[in-house]
């Protein structure tokens, strides 16, 4: 059994400006990792919405209540989940899946040790992946969002954080 | 350091396989690698043969790894059997309440196999 988010993480963590440079080393930093790939900025994709049919999800809970979302496409997915893999041919759509929430869920994890406010006092969900992309995400909480798009070999992959207030 | 056999638990397979990559990258010679998608299923197989290390991930479903390591101490063959965290988690808490029941080290992912060799080797040169 986990134990219970005690009393300190009730008290909320506010976002600050360093949160967006934090995240964006906490992705590039579980791509070099883990796939020996440096993401780069993707000039003039921050302003439009998130696009692509896989999306990994982990939730947030304590200090922080969010979700973190990581989207792409499927062969942007796909090519992902070969690097991790060491595999040069066709990989299982299981592995995909897998592959993907394992990411998102690593960099769950590596952003909140960034933040010491965050590191024991947010607990993480096990990931969910939604395949497809005919949907949209509404959060009933308002909260502040933190977004960012990454070039992984020219694709995008976008990162939002949906904070809860 | 030749014929270990290990027990990866992971709910990840992708995960459990850039583990057991990680381990024979390191230059461990495995007899065999055991995978588990929980600690249930982990349990299963301790009962069924001894290994000579268990790596484990902390947040899975159906049985996490803080409780498989709790049950694993009562399985009197698991006894000495070294036990090392393979987590994202990030609180602290979780880390040490791992190391307080058993486990005798952790590795945060995500990471690189020297950082598997540096936790993993000293554990095993023990058994040899």
């Amino acid at each position: 059994m986990k134990p219970m988010l005690d009393a300190r993480a009730r008290n909320g963590v506010r976002p600050d400006s360093t949160w967006t440079g934090i995240m964006d080393c906490a992705v590039k930093e579980v791509f070099q990792i883990m796939l020996q790939t440096d993401l780069t900025s993707m000039p003039g994709s921050g302003d439009g919405a998130p696009v692509g049919d896989t999306t990994a999800m982990v939730g947030m809970a304590g200090a922080l209540c969010g979700v973190l979302t990581i989207r792409c496409t499927s062969h942007t997915a796909e090519s992902i989940t070969a690097r991790m893999l060491g595999s040069s041919g066709p990989v299982k759509p299981s592995d995909v899946t897998d592959a993907i929430a394992e990411i998102c869920n690593m960099v769950a994890g590596n952003f909140k040790g960034k933040i010491t406010a965050l590191a024991d006092r947010c607990m993480l969900s096990v990931p969910t992946v939604i395949r497809g992309d005919d949907y949209e995400m509404v959060s009933i909480a308002d909260g502040e969002q933190l977004s960012l798009c990454l070039a992984y070999g020219g694709s995008p992959v976008w990162i939002c954080l949906a904070m809860h207030n | 350091m030749k014929n270990k056999r290990i027990l990866i638990v992971d709910d990840s397979s992708v995960m459990r396989k850039i583990v057991e990559r990680s381990l024979r990258q390191a230059g461990l010679d495995l007899a065999e690698v055991v995978e588990a998608g929980n600690g249930i299923e982990a349990l299963a197989a301790v009962r069924e043969g001894v290994f000579d290390l268990i790596l484990s991930d902390i947040n899975m479903p159906a049985m996490d790894g803080i409780e498989f390591l709790r049950q694993l101490s009562t399985i009197e063959t698991a006894k000495g059997t070294p036990v090392v965290m393979v987590t994202t988690e990030g609180s602290e808490s979780r880390v040490v309440e791992a190391l307080s029941i058993g486990a005798k080290g952790y590795i945060r992912k995500p990471f690189t196999p020297d950082q598997i060799k540096e936790r993993v080797t000293p554990l095993l040169e023990v058994l040899r």
